[in-house]
């Protein structure tokens, strides 16, 4: 194998390391943040803003990834969280157990509302997920064996082995590690063939499909793993707050959830999680202007789709920039070689 | 019987309104491929404006409020269409060679915009207002079922807006720019037709269809809301699926189908499943045939 | 030698207009094979039949003797036949070495484990597929971009990413579409020895071509379309000689 692309392959694993020393020291600062502050409001802000990162880590897969809109998020995290408080308050299951069917629901759902809506336009897919999301508030608010308007209380709390998890700062480790998981997976996914074929669904779907890709498969995938993460997520969420109403489950939900994905960055891991961070500190930090802020946000929102439509960090925003540094920094190396003699003096064969 | 023949008359006049705002849909959608989120609301700020305006003007006297509520009717229209032409030049304009993604996104913040303005107006807010105007409940009967004049003027006032449009689209030269931009944006340019300016047309033609179902709205039902257009705007948007989207009368079809539908819907389940119905509906026409009854399966060309 | 891709009676009808008539093409194993024809003869409504694109009105296609008529592009692709776009398709927020990974997904792990957990078959696959993606980029010329975006590459480069995307996938055939179109003349020779060089590793290339000397230089074999038929299929030097193929071009000689 010729010498340049193996340089070329060892000058990334040492961005790599570098990528891995960063992340390792965010999350340790993460981990000491309850430590630092005892107020039992910043940290159930702090518990609320991971649960956001969750969901939107999430959706990213299926609008960051796949590029597809999807407004009715929520109901994924609904599914996850009745599921769940259903079965623990009525059947006494554990709320780790109960994570299970919750997926199962979710999935279910996924399939059936995604399958003949996902092979359509975009468009479609907005307003019928938005719809979606609407159905499952409404049969919350309906049903009585979801508790109808008011939902379900005393809800018990999520035991690991023999650990209660019962106070802000709990569930706040709880979802941190949610938070990584969920971020982790994502960059595996991301680094896979499975986010590769969902960026070129996202970016040409006709030319997708001339690499072989299944479009229609892959789309199915993407909004399946959203709603995954979206159930367990829900499922956590439930005994954190241990009481749950479809208030929180509805279009609303999903439109924070699909703004922080918006602001933060298409596909951006860090970019949705500061996205995440944004939407749900920003209202708290202006409550005192209750519903202007909300306007505020509007009007931010749409001033930033005009100005930057892939949001505020979008995939690649820093990566040109790191390789353009490589190759200023290792100029040496990369030769100059004019472009007539490189297409017809190297092949496959005389290597 | 009569029971369901009642609920099919409620239904094409529900099918009125969502015709209506189902056009404007249909129409930006048509020329745009954008699915305007923000369109529902433009019907709830012109719900909104119209009230200020007739509470300011309105005379006590039955006989003048039809002409005060026809005119007002107008200006509303012209004011929500004016709204809709801003929108796009400040909005959707600029953002023309943005992915479509970002574009929805940008009119889901434009309709929060929007819905949260009306919300922290200080004469408005997020209590229900009673409309100053509302129709006198004297009518006609068909069969055994009671219809007022009120309901037959809305659903032909709806009647003629919508064949206006359908013969501006169809016969004149206006509309024929707008199908060829709507067919070909590039093709159009090179054939010298101010894409811009049809396209602004085609915002203040949807804004001021959406403004006429807003005063109907208002003066038949009586009370308004700053959430009425995220309802409506759903609704209608199923409506011009349902039809076909981008297709004026499919709007037309879509809407008095999902009116029928929601009722006896609705009629059956109860009212609070009245969202339910309209998307199982929508679930379903995009199973079978997700062009739309009216739609046509265009090939194209790669 | 048998007919790697052929079709039999091909037809294809947009509403009222015949884009294809009747069209019955052969395309040999190890051939580099040329359709040309003038504009809207309907070149690349062959080839978007030939790939899954547009399902033909009638007529059977098939490749290897299997017959692939009406398969989705994806199957199709995933029989071992690529093409590239008469408007040049590339992905553009993703990096040039990923769009050519993206060409090469069939090759790369679907084991949701292995991604899930990174094991060393999964990075040992995967960094095989880097190679190979750089490998084929160095073919072309391109390695040096590996890391940019391919929407910020000018139409030549592109051009060339897209080849390498192609050739990732190891085809059996390579549908070109217009290769040659809007490339300099130092480039044209470039790209016909790229072409060339292709064909002559095994991999059957069929290229739509304007470039009439290009085509004489490198052919094996060319058929003319006009107006949705097959007008005249043979060696270069026949066809380019044939008088329908002449008028076709020329148009008739007035009296």
């Amino acid at each position: 194998m010729p010498t340049e692309v193996q340089r070329r392959t060892s000058r990334v694993s040492g961005t790599r390391i570098a990528r891995g020393v960063v992340v390792m020291a965010v999350a340790v600062v993460a981990a000491l943040i309850p430590q630092m502050t005892q107020n039992q409001y910043y940290l159930g802000v702090a518990f609320q803003a991971e649960m956001l990162m969750c969901l939107a880590l999430g959706l990213n897969i299926v609008v960051g990834y796949a590029g597809m809109l999807d407004l009715g998020f929520a109901a994924f995290f609904a599914i996850g969280a009745y599921t769940t408080a259903i079965l623990s308050t009525k059947e006494h299951w554990s709320i780790i157990a109960s994570i299970i069917p919750g997926v199962a629901v979710a999935v279910a759902c996924a399939l059936i509302i995604g399958f003949p809506t996902l092979r359509l336009r975009s468009d479609y897919l907005a307003v019928v997920t938005l719809g979606f999301g609407e159905i499952i508030q409404t049969i919350a608010i309906n049903l009585n064996q979801t508790g109808g308007p008011t939902g379900i209380y005393a809800i018990p709390a999520l035991t690991i082995g023999s650990v209660v998890v019962a106070s802000n700062t709990g569930y706040y480790y709880v979802f941190l590690v949610l938070v990584i998981a969920f971020a982790l997976f994502s960059t595996r996914l991301r680094h896979s063939r499975l986010g590769r074929a969902w960026l070129c669904i996202r970016e040409d779907e006709d030319a997708a499909k001339a690499m072989g890709i299944n479009t229609n498969h892959y789309k199915l995938y993407a909004y399946v793993f959203g709603a995954v993460v979206g159930s367990i997520t829900g499922s956590v969420y439930a005994p954190a707050l241990t009481a749950i109403s479809p208030a929180s489950f509805g279009f609303s939900e999903s439109l924070l959830i699909v703004m922080a994905v918006a602001i933060g960055g298409l596909g951006s891991i860090w970019g949705v999680m500061f996205g995440a961070a944004v939407v749900e500190i920003f209202p708290e930090v202006f409550r005192q202007f209750a519903q202007a802020r909300l306007l505020v946000f509007g009007v931010l929102l749409v001033i930033l789709m005009v100005v930057r439509p892939r949001g505020l960090f979008p995939e690649r925003a820093f990566q040109g920039v790191g390789a353009r540094l490589r190759l200023r920094l290792l100029r040496d190396d990369a030769a100059e070689v004019p472009v007539v003699e490189t297409m017809t003096a190297r092949t496959a064969d005389e290597r | 019987m009569s029971l369901f023949l009642n609920e099919i008359g409620n239904g094409i006049f529900l099918g009125a309104f969502f015709g209506l705002v189902a056009l404007g849909y249909s129409m930006v959608y048509g020329i745009l491929r954008l699915i305007n989120f923000a369109h529902g609301d433009f019907y709830m700020v012109a719900a909104f404006v119209s009230y200020t305006i007739l509470g300011a003007v309105v005379v006590a006297n039955s006989h003048q409020q039809w002409w005060t509520v026809a005119w007002v009717g107008l200006v509303v229209m012209i004011i929500t269409g004016g709204l809709a032409m801003f929108a796009n030049q400040l909005i959707y304009r600029p953002m023309r060679r943005a992915a479509i993604l970002s574009l929805m996104i940008a009119a889901i913040g434009l309709s929060q915009v929007l819905e949260n303005g009306v919300l922290v107006t200080p004469q408005w807010g997020a209590t229900y207002l009673v409309y100053p105007v509302t129709t006198p409940p004297s009518g006609f009967n068909l069969g055994s079922n009671h219809y007022t004049w009120g309901q037959l003027i809305i659903v032909l006032i709806s009647g003629l807006l919508a064949l206006g449009v359908y013969l501006l689209v169809g016969r004149t030269l206006l509309g024929k720019a707008m199908r060829a931009v709507s067919e070909d944006r590039i093709a159009a340019v090179l054939m010298g037709i101010n894409v811009d300016l049809v396209i602004a047309i085609v915002f203040f033609i949807g804004g001021a269809l959406a403004g006429a179902a807003a005063v109907m709205t208002g003066v038949y039902y009586g009370q308004i809301n700053y959430l009425m257009g995220f309802t409506v705007g759903l609704e209608a948007f199923t409506a011009a699926v349902l039809g076909g989207i981008g297709n004026i009368g499919g709007a037309v079809l879509g809407g008095l189908i999902l009116g029928v539908v929601q009722s006896i819907g609705t009629g059956i389940f109860g009212a609070e499943w009245a969202i339910v119905v309209a998307f199982g509906a929508l679930v379903l026409m995009l199973w079978f045939r997700p062009t739309g009854l009216l739609g046509e399966r265009v090939a194209r060309r790669m | 030698m048998s007919a790697v891709l052929e079709t039999e009676r091909l037809s294809l009808q947009f509403g009222g207009v015949n884009a294809l008539s009747d069209l019955s093409v052969r395309i040999e194993e190890g051939a580099l094979h040329a359709i040309i024809g003038p504009n809207g003869a309907g070149k690349t409504s062959f080839f978007n039949c030939l790939t899954g694109y547009y399902r033909p009105t009638s007529g059977v296609v098939r490749f290897q003797g299997d017959e692939i008529t009406g398969l989705n592009a994806a199957k199709v692709a995933a029989h071992g036949i690529r093409r590239t776009f008469q408007n040049i398709r590339v992905f553009p927020k993703m990096s040039v070495l990923e769009n050519v990974l993206a060409g090469g997904h069939l090759r790369a792990n679907a084991n949701l484990i292995a991604i899930t957990f990174a094991g060393p078959g999964f990075r040992r696959t995967e960094r095989k597929l880097r190679d190979e993606a750089m490998a084929s980029l160095e073919f072309v010329g391109l390695a040096d971009q590996a890391n940019h975006l391919a929407g910020d590459l000018p139409y030549g480069m592109r051009k060339r990413m897209e080849l390498a995307r192609v050739l990732i996938a190891e085809p059996v055939v390579v549908l070109l579409d217009e290769p040659a179109a809007g490339v300099s003349s130092v480039e044209r020779l470039e790209l016909s020895n790229v072409i060339r060089r292709v064909n002559e590793r095994g991999t059957c290339v069929v290229m739509i071509e304007h470039d009439v000397d290009l085509v004489m230089e490198i052919a094996s074999q060319v058929t003319v379309l006009d107006n949705g038929r097959v007008i005249a299929s043979g060696l270069p030097q026949d066809v380019r000689t044939n008088p329908d193929v002449v008028r076709a071009y020329m148009g008739r000689q007035r009296q």
